[in-house]
């Protein structure tokens, strides 16, 4: 299939699906694009959002709760200079679309009723992952049976497990813009997950672990390669580390993260920072900083919303930008933003297919795809043995970051000890804080093991959440602050 | 142009709909089921260096329903209220409640538990606001917050924030219960910038049920400036264990952890730190955490509960001891107890104040870390283990020195209860958790 037929399929598909019901065609946009493009608004987008997700969970051995969701409306966006105006509506009808329209337009005083002829273009889109359907691609049955072998896996593993909590979720998303300057663009994007949860207890002691995956295809993924029992092997494993793990020690020491999650490390320290609203506000620790070197030169980081499948990934970005894969930091030194269309704009940049939204009933922002670093030079091994004392952490759950003075941190699921060069004891409770503009001048070494996450990451920024990936080699960072509680 | 935020004529709207969407269920042959449905209007706007940044009109409305075949159960929700995306999401919800398994411990709350009356509390006040005005009132927060002090120099924008809305939650055995409130607000988030070009950013803000209740913008711009001002030239302290004192408005986190602890899933699961804690003494004796759901104009009052389980006030610590869970029906059922009217959370937690003052926790902390913001999510519910990011203040001698970051505070929740060593009277009233700031025993500091 040819990039251009995969296109307009999505197209012809998305328009069925969002606009004929409601009888909107050719006039009607230009009737809502021509109320809000008086002289004084440089720029509007219409997005036509409908979308279908499920979730199944299981705790105690069933499958005892089930949810489907069914989400449709149109955001409508006008803007004027620096100044934005939106307004959103449930209904996708053309009286509701005109009463947005006037909202939306209001920012900007003088916004007279002016006839517009949106002559509409392809702007072109990537086909990373196929048009799927995934509530449709297993039946409920064996969706109910999917996560009931996952429990028995994760208990047949180990007696200490006393609880596992499993679930499945999937959602079909029809998206359609439509922009004044004539752009008209649609994708349909699968995304699946699965996410398991044990508690292990041991004389009198319990702890959990928690593993996943997913990406922008259908149920079909899990029942490949043993993945869903890979999920419950790795929650388990992770959780009878824990049960033997020591506090943490606290203070300052060379850290080795270990490939693929780990790279959330690049998300809060690095991407956060250096998105296009940031630094156009002057708000980022990074802003002003092109060209300056701000790594080791070992460090080249990209964002990458091209990568074929997965979680962070579109075919287009929410303004219709076809995604592509943008250098932040090129050997050590800063290199790019992350835009969307209105910052591009304004920092006389060009869009890096990076405006996205949570929904119709958002504002598209400059949000990261798939953030990662490339590969280096030295095996893994290498890199642990040159630890005198040190911390290894190889899984992570949260992380956070202080745009404006570049703090960071993230928190260790699964670290141990490094002593003399060798992985020792398991660690609970480290919790790593760091500086963004300076944590990547420290990276000593880097590894030749890249890896991308399993598909579970969740980016949250100014109440929006949408789905990333992130991705790195084992990586040895000197002198990062380790949180334990052993001084 | 005025705002349209008018929500007098659709109540009564909602509870038909829920009518059709239990009838609907009961057609399919439903045993029992419960609706939830709102809508409601807002508009937010932000000015920034002076500017105005965003206007939006927010339009939320949603309907979820739970529909039981006896033992099993499934759910759907939508937002869409014409018949047919209506009829949908109920037979969406059946077809799951064929695949669920039967739970003996599903269902609706006991009648006789079930809120009677239904008291107003309130909680609704409109604000008639044009957009305008938003922008005049956000304009004049952020002057002021640039006026306070030179060293502002940069903004994130002032908001101003409007919320009305309709909630209706109804069931199958006749429960019909609608709650209009509203909720406004004003935000302010600078930037100062220090001699060496290093940059902090604070906020400030207030959140009200009534108009009325607002403080003149100028006073939260002044506040979100004097607390930025006071982060510039941040540094980070040797690595140390010492007393810290936890600002209200982070110390609130301490009693989410908590009452996450102590709820149903986590109790059942059995993934708490606190398991089987009810009679154990978890704080110090003169500790008294207690929930006032029938508050008027407070910011988590409610009725009834997220089932239609009526709320009171209700005692979780006296003299240092957890007295109950925060329990709904099913988890209730599960673990043998009784709903503790917490379907959906708590109502306004309050921790009873102390006799100190900010000023006086201070000079009685003497030496230690003052805690004004925390960043990351390093806490293990199940064994309580706590390490967070940190930002605030190294005290000596009762006084503020200087300001410190990239820092983490380390300790284990348990531990952390019991060392509490004072409440402030410094009470933080805006959301549905309030407490003072809280003086802490002793915490590992990690830094450099």
């Amino acid at each position: 299939m040819t990039t251009e037929t995969f296109h307009n399929r999505n197209l012809d598909r998305a328009r069925e699906a969002l606009l004929t019901p409601a009888g909107i065609g050719t006039g009607e946009i230009d009737q809502v694009m021509g109320r809000m493009l008086g002289h004084q608004i440089d720029y509007a987008d219409l997005y036509f959002q409908y979308s279908r997700q499920e979730s199944w969970s299981l705790e105690e051995g069933q499958v005892k709760s089930g949810n489907r969701h069914i989400e449709q409306g149109v955001g409508v966006r006008a803007i004027a200079g620096e100044k934005t105006g939106f307004a959103y509506s449930d209904e996708i009808i053309l009286p509701a679309l005109l009463d947005a329209a006037t909202a939306a337009r209001a920012i900007a005083r003088d916004g007279r009723e002016q006839t517009a002829a949106v002559a509409t273009r392809d702007g072109g889109a990537l086909s990373l992952y196929q048009p799927l359907d995934p509530l449709l691609s297993l039946d409920d049955t064996a969706k109910v049976a999917l996560l009931e072998r996952v429990e028995q896996e994760a208990r047949r593993l180990d007696p200490r497990v006393t609880q596992v909590m499993a679930s499945l979720g999937g959602s079909q998303e029809t998206i359609l813009v439509v922009r004044s300057d004539g752009v008209m663009a649609a994708d349909v994007r699968p995304l699946v997950r699965l996410n398991v949860t044990v508690i292990v207890e041991q004389d009198g002691r319990r702890e959990h672990g928690t593993s996943g995956g997913g990406g922008r295809t259908d149920y079909g993924y899990f029942l490949t390669e043993e993945r869903a029992l890979s999920y419950a092997r790795e929650a388990v494993r992770q959780a009878l580390v824990n049960l033997e793990a020591s506090p943490a020690p606290a203070g300052a020491m060379q850290v080795v993260l270990g490939p693929g999650w780990p790279g959330i490390l690049l998300h809060e320290a690095i991407g956060h920072g250096l998105e296009g609203d940031f630094n156009r506000k002057g708000t980022s620790a990074f802003a002003g900083r092109l060209g300056d070197k701000i790594a080791a030169d070992t460090c080249t980081v990209v964002d990458d919303g091209t990568l074929p499948g997965r979680r962070g990934s579109l075919n287009i970005d929410d303004e219709g930008t076809p995604t592509q894969s943008t250098i932040l930091i090129e050997r050590g030194v800063l290199r790019g933003y992350i835009q969307d269309r209105m910052n591009a704009r304004l920092m006389g940049m060009a869009p890096t297919g990076n405006g996205r939204r949570e929904s119709y009933a958002h504002l598209p922002m400059p949000r990261m795809t798939n953030t990662y670093m490339l590969a280096g030079q030295t095996p893994p091994e290498e890199i642990i043995a040159s630890v005198k004392k040190g911390l290894y952490a190889v899984n992570f759950g949260g992380g956070q970051v202080d745009i404006t003075s570049g703090k960071f941190v993230f928190s260790a699921s699964e670290a141990y000890l490094i002593e003399n060069g060798r992985i020792g004891r398991p660690v609970r409770g480290a919790t790593i804080i760091g500086n963004g503009p300076d944590v990547l001048t420290r990276v000593a070494m880097v590894g030749n093991d890249l890896a991308l996450d399993s598909g579970v990451g969740t980016c949250g920024k100014d109440g929006q959440s949408v789905p990333v990936g992130v991705g790195q080699p084992t990586l040895r960072i000197d002198g990062m602050t380790v949180g334990g509680t052993e001084e | 142009m005025d705002s349209m935020i008018t929500t007098a004529k659709t109540a009564p709207s909602l509870q038909d709909l829920a009518a059709q969407a239990l009838d609907l269920a009961r057609r399919q042959g439903a045993s029992a089921a419960e609706v939830n449905t709102g809508l409601g209007a807002g508009l937010s706007v932000t000015v920034r260096k002076g500017e105005v940044e965003t206007v939006e009109h927010h339009r939320d409305k949603s309907l979820s329903i739970t529909v039981f075949f006896g033992e099993r159960s499934g759910s759907a929700s939508t937002a869409d209220f014409r018949p047919q995306a209506l009829s949908e999401a109920v037979m969406a919800a059946c077809a799951i409640a064929r695949h669920t398994a039967a739970d003996p411990y599903n269902g609706l709350a006991d009648p006789a538990h079930l809120a009677r009356d239904i008291p107003d509390l309130d909680l609704h006040h409109p604000w008639p606001l044009s957009m305008e005005e938003a922008i005049d009132l956000a304009r004049r927060c952020e002057d002021a917050a640039f006026a306070t002090d030179p060293r502002i120099r940069n903004s994130e924008g002032a908001s101003i924030t409007t919320h009305d809305g309709t909630d209706v939650y109804a069931t199958s055995d006749g429960f019909l219960g609608t709650v209009r409130a509203s909720r406004h607000g004003i935000s302010c988030a600078v930037l100062g910038e220090d001699g060496n070009g290093s940059m902090q950013r604070d906020y400030d803000y207030a959140a009200v049920r009534d108009p009325r209740d607002l403080p003149a913008p100028e006073e939260v711009g002044r506040s979100a400036a004097r607390r930025t001002i006071r982060r510039l030239g941040a540094r980070q302290i040797k690595t140390c264990q010492v007393p810290v004192l936890y600002e209200a408005q982070v110390a609130r986190s301490l009693v989410s952890h908590l009452v996450s602890a102590i709820s149903g899933p986590s109790l059942y699961r059995r993934s708490s730190f606190l398991l089987d804690s009810v009679g154990s003494a978890l704080f110090p004796a003169w500790v008294h955490l207690y929930e006032e759901p029938h508050r008027k104009k407070a910011m988590g009052s409610a009725p009834f509960d997220g089932e239609g389980v009526e709320t009171r006030y209700r005692d979780l610590v006296t003299d240092g001891v957890l007295r109950r869970y925060c329990l709904d029906s099913y988890a209730a059922r599960k673990l043998g107890l009784v709903t503790t009217a917490n379907a959906g959370g708590v109502h306004n937690l309050m921790v009873a104040p102390g006799q100190e003052d900010l000023t006086g926790l201070l000079r009685q902390m003497g030496r230690g870390l003052f805690v004004t913001e925390l960043i990351g999510f390093g806490i293990n519910g199940v064994t309580g283990d706590y390490s967070r990011g940190a930002a605030g203040f190294w005290v000596e001698g009762g006084e503020i020195v200087y300001p410190v970051e990239e820092i983490t505070i380390a300790s284990n929740l348990r531990d952390m209860y019991k060392g509490l060593v004072a409440v402030g009277r410094d009470v933080d009233a805006r959301h549905n958790v309030c407490t003072g700031s809280w003086l802490l025993e002793r915490m590992t500091v990690a830094g450099g």
